[in-house]
């Protein structure tokens, strides 16, 4: 019966301490028109079955093992040291709950809690929560907090098109039920234009840094002129530019939420993921979701407990601003003992490998016939790169030489077609890009 | 303060200059960085591979888990957590695989999340299934979502309230909010069933056309099944209502009774309660919603339909439509026929698996397409069990509550003395020992090696211990915590003070909250330039 132990002389046993001759007596209050319906599942598998099934299926995807991969878009193929995944796979962590009785939970609590202290290192904040479910809700929720800190008087939320699209969908999604206006996202999408939107009815203006292109805006004034209106700066940020980039904090964002799995989380196809949001602390007690402090026990010792949850929807129901309980705490731990092991200067040596051999990418393509990249404002590890072929083709001749090219821009961006989004990270050998490079030429 | 923590921070143990990675050089020529955008700055800690794996394993033995005991957490559903579905989640064809992968190059993660689609829908008698909720919050969320946007295109967008009985999980009354709409709060009766009466009143009263559904537990948070089910269905359909079942408590009905026969329109399952995925300290959930044919056109999107039929002995080779065989090793078994369909010949070329929104999308919940490691270990338990062990899985959870709630029930107040689902309540408390409460209990029991249960929840019973062992817990174990309550209750009437001291054998006492939420101490991090 699998992981079921029960023998049949203890149910029996069982059966007798009720005072039940069968275990479907246990189920009399189930109406009877409806109760017992036949299942049509598979028949039960042996472990050494199972196994065997989930590796073919595994193998009938084409996954970074086996391919060179250049895409990014949202999911970035990062190195994650051997140890990160040796701490997940600590049953103590991976199979423990949420930290609700604190006395049996300090480690998860105290690991959140430096994973917190890391997430603002990072961002320059002052205060972040133990994680939302990935970046995009992160930004749907830091819209919620900014719709809040201006109490609801002000209707608009300005996205720039810059950032995900898929992102915006997700915002647009949790908010639908609202009486408010999502705008910005539709524009040109330079700054100076999402500027020009600002008014008195702007709760927020987001922008996404490194934006979804890759490229790295003119900021400096952008919190200012936010600011002055009495809106909220929101920086979606990738934690892997912040290595080397110049925190949000300093460019003065309010709210900085993003998507962590480039800090030591697997591809996955796309999850469990993390989305990390750190604030200013005049906002602190707005944030959403669980969030960690330090406190005494009764002896005098210093410990670590889930903190301000009067606003959490166990307690305040239909009042509270977000429904949201279950986290994405495992993943906030790989996040923790990865920026531990990488470190001050692990993390900028692999920031500036993700810069390097990026430019190296870009600057090789940018030669090729046919060819031409962005390289109009400064960018991190993504780029654009104008295509003398549809992307579709372009991507079905590199797949056919074990490439995963990049993403076609097209999708969701009308003007963009015949425009590819390249990444590069540390995982791309210079054998790899000259390759790409190569392969790219002759399709020229 | 100064007193010492029980393990130093990862910040207090480092030395400037320390390195915990070894890491390439560049390979490629440098360029130069552009200064103006550069951080002078990046205060993170300064330790080695050692001292970070030192750190993180001594913080592990701190946390209580089920690897390590019974974990009796009500509404939680801590059952075993399968090894063989860790090890499967990181095969490179799942772990490393791009979320944005082509079509063609993800057929395997493709057909694994259909199979789960259609196997839950099977399970719970849904026509339609998105996998895309992060969580069961998330898929309550899109549950009010869904029916919301259905009332407005019947020209119905008056409906807004939706009605939730006081049992309810504090998430059902959160969601309604942040949907937009409005909570109708119902009152339960002495059997801990939806007061009939009340619902009549909502659906029949001058709020009829306002009733945009209901959301339910079902067996309710009290972990009783409710035998007036069907008229509360009936009730709330006649008035123009959706009904919505919060599935949290699916480990009681799996092959017991179908939500969807029932009359349900949606509900959502946790992927991390019924179906083994591990609860991570706290997350990642997955919270995947069904839905009859009346919302199956505003599903969340994407889900996973086929977009192509398969063929039956074409001329083309196995695996021809995942990728060419040059590249990649592929399909390893491609030759004993595909994993891919469910009743592969020799020679068949599978159906081709693709993305799709619905066409009245409420629209994409996460970036991608849900927390798909969840799904492939649901997908894994979900094999190993079976048609028969899926049914067994629910009756022994029903088997275990029963016997706790049987052996307790002579030292302990059951306030409704029924069968019970995979969970029952307990009161934690005694008329002889006043001082002493449900929390105090649930603090005793760490001193015996135990996970206390949920205390305090369901809110509709005085001090609360809502207590679910789930299937996976053997008559010894089970019988274990039965003498260390009978002994708690002991204490409490000779020793309170023990009780109320409680932990002691814990790493730490009791905390301060209060002080913490003063105070809000949520970082440690150094001074940064700002």
């Amino acid at each position: 019966m699998s992981y079921i132990p029960h023998t049949p002389f203890e149910t029996q046993q069982m059966l007798v301490e009720i005072g039940v001759a069968t275990i479907d007596e246990l189920f009399e209050a189930v109406p009877a028109t409806h109760r017992f319906p036949k299942l049509d599942l598979p028949p039960p598998m042996s472990e050494m079955e199972v196994a065997a099934e989930m590796l073919a299926i595994s193998e009938a995807n084409d996954h970074a093992q086996d391919f060179a991969i250049f895409r990014g878009a949202g999911a970035y193929h990062h190195f994650i040291p051997s140890v990160v995944n040796h701490m997940l796979l600590r049953g103590e962590f991976y199979t423990a709950y949420t930290p609700y009785q604190p006395e049996i939970s300090q480690g998860t609590l105290q690991a959140t809690y430096e994973y917190q202290s890391m997430m603002c290192a990072l961002t320059g904040m002052d205060a972040a929560n133990a994680s939302h479910y990935d970046g995009a809700t992160s930004l749907a929720e830091a819209i919620t907090v900014a719709l809040e800190a201006t109490r609801h008087r002000r209707k608009k939320v300005i996205l720039s098109h810059a950032i995900h699209p898929h992102y915006r969908e997700v915002a647009r999604t949790y908010h639908q039920g609202r009486d408010i206006r999502i705008i910005g996202d539709r524009g040109r999408g330079e700054v100076v234009d999402l500027m020009e939107m600002l008014d008195e009815n702007t709760a927020m203006l987001a922008v996404q840094y490194p934006d979804f292109f890759g490229q790295i805006d003119d900021l400096s004034t952008l919190a200012d002129a936010v600011h002055d209106a009495g809106a909220l700066l929101v920086m979606v940020a990738n934690p892997m530019a912040l290595s080397i980039f110049k925190s949000p904090g300093e460019l003065g964002a309010d709210i900085v939420v993003g998507e962590g799995q480039p800090m030591g989380v697997p591809l996955g196809y796309g999850g469990p993921y993390l989305g990390y949001f750190a604030i200013r602390q005049k906002y602190v007690r707005r944030i959403a979701g669980r969030i960690i402090g330090e406190t005494l026990d009764a002896d005098g010792k210093r410990a670590f407990v889930m903190t301000l949850r009067p606003r959490e929807q166990d307690i305040k129901r239909e009042r509270a601003t977000s429904n949201i309980c279950t986290n994405q705490g495992l993943m906030a731990l790989s996040a923790s003992v990865y920026m531990a092991l990488m470190g001050k200067n692990g993390l900028r040596h692999v920031g500036e490998l993700n810069y390097h051999k990026a430019h190296y990418a870009a600057n090789e393509i940018n030669r090729l016939d046919g060819y031409s990249v962005d390289m109009s404002k400064p960018f991190f590890n993504e780029f654009v790169v104008a295509c003398p072929r549809p992307i579709a083709r372009i991507n079905e001749a590199l797949l056919a030489e074990g490439i995963i090219g990049g993403y076609d821009l097209g999708a969701h961006y009308y003007h963009l077609t015949d425009r590819m989004l390249l990444c590069v990270t540390e995982m791309n050998a210079k054998e790899e890009i000259d390759r790409l490079v190569e392969i790219l030429g002759g399709l020229g | 303060m100064t007193t010492e923590l029980l393990q130093p921070l990862i910040y207090d143990i480092g030395s400037p200059g320390r390195m915990g990675v070894n890491l390439p050089e560049c390979d490629v020529p440098k360029v130069e960085l552009p200064a103006a955008l550069m951080r002078e700055d990046l205060p993170l800690p300064e330790v080695s591979e050692v001292q970070v794996v030192r750190h993180f394993v001594k913080l592990s033995k701190l946390n209580y888990s089920i690897d390590q005991g019974l974990y009796p957490l009500g509404s939680c559903t801590m059952k075993y957590n399968p090894k063989i579905n860790e090890d499967a989640a990181r095969l490179p064809g799942f772990a490393q695989l791009h979320p944005l992968t082509d079509e063609s190059g993800s057929q395997g993660a493709l057909f694994l999340m259909r199979e789960l689609q259609k196997w839950l829908g099977e399970i719970s008698g849904f026509d339609a299934v998105s996998l895309t909720p992060a969580a069961g919050a998330q898929g309550e969320f899109a549950g009010i979502l869904m029916i919301r946007q259905y009332h407005r295109d019947r020209g119905e967008g008056q409906r807004d309230l939706i009605l939730v009985p006081n049992s309810a999980h504090g998430t059902n009354p959160a969601t309604v909010t942040m949907a937009g709409m409005h909570v109708h709060e119902l009152p339960s009766n002495d059997r801990g069933n939806v007061d009939m009466d009340a619902l009549h009143a909502a659906c029949e009263g001058e709020l009829r056309d306002r009733i945009a559904g209901m959301m339910v537990t079902v067996p309710s948070t009290l972990g009783l099944f409710e035998s007036t089910i069907l008229e509360v269905i009936a009730t709330v359909h006649d008035a123009g209502g959706l009904m919505y079942m919060d599935g949290a408590n699916m480990n009681a009905l799996m092959a017991a009774v179908k939500p969807g026969e029932l009359g349900f329109d949606v509900m959502h399952y946790n992927l991390h309660k019924t179906f083994s995925t591990p609860h991570g300290g706290g997350g990642p959930g997955s919270g995947a919603v069904g839905v009859n044919d009346k919302l199956a056109p505003y599903l969340p999107g994407p889900i996973v339909e086929i977009v192509e039929e398969g063929a039956a002995d074409t001329e083309e080779p196995v695996g021809a439509t995942l990728e060419s065989p040059e590249h990649g090793r592929g399909m390893t078994r491609a030759s004993q026929g595909s994993p891919l369909q469910t009743s592969a010949g020799e020679g068949d070329r599978p159906p081709l698996y693709g993305f799709v929104m619905p066409e009245k999308s409420i629209g994409r919940l996460k970036a991608f397409h849900g927390n798909f490691g969840m799904h492939l270990r649901a997908f894994a338990y979900i094999r190993v069990y079976g048609d028969s062990g899926i049914r067994d899985v629910t009756r022994y959870a029903v088997l275990n509550a029963n016997y706790l709630r049987a052996k307790l029930m002579r030292t302990y107040k059951v306030p409704y003395p029924r069968y019970c689902g995979h969970e029952f309540v307990l009161e934690g408390h005694f008329e002889d020992a006043a001082d002493v409460h449900a929390l105090d209990i649930s603090k005793r029991l760490m001193d015996y090696g135990f996970h206390p249960p949920t205390n305090y929840f369901p809110l509709i019973v005085p001090e609360a211990l809502l207590i679910e062992p789930t299937e996976t817990e053997t008559k010894v174990d089970l019988d274990e915590f039965v003498e260390a309550m009978e002994r708690i209750a002991e204490e409490a009437r000779r020793d309170p003070e023990l009780l109320r001291n409680a932990p002691h054998t814990a790493p730490v006492r009791r905390l301060d909250e209060v002080r913490a939420a003063k105070e809000l101490v949520l970082c440690c991090a150094p001074a940064l330039s700002r």
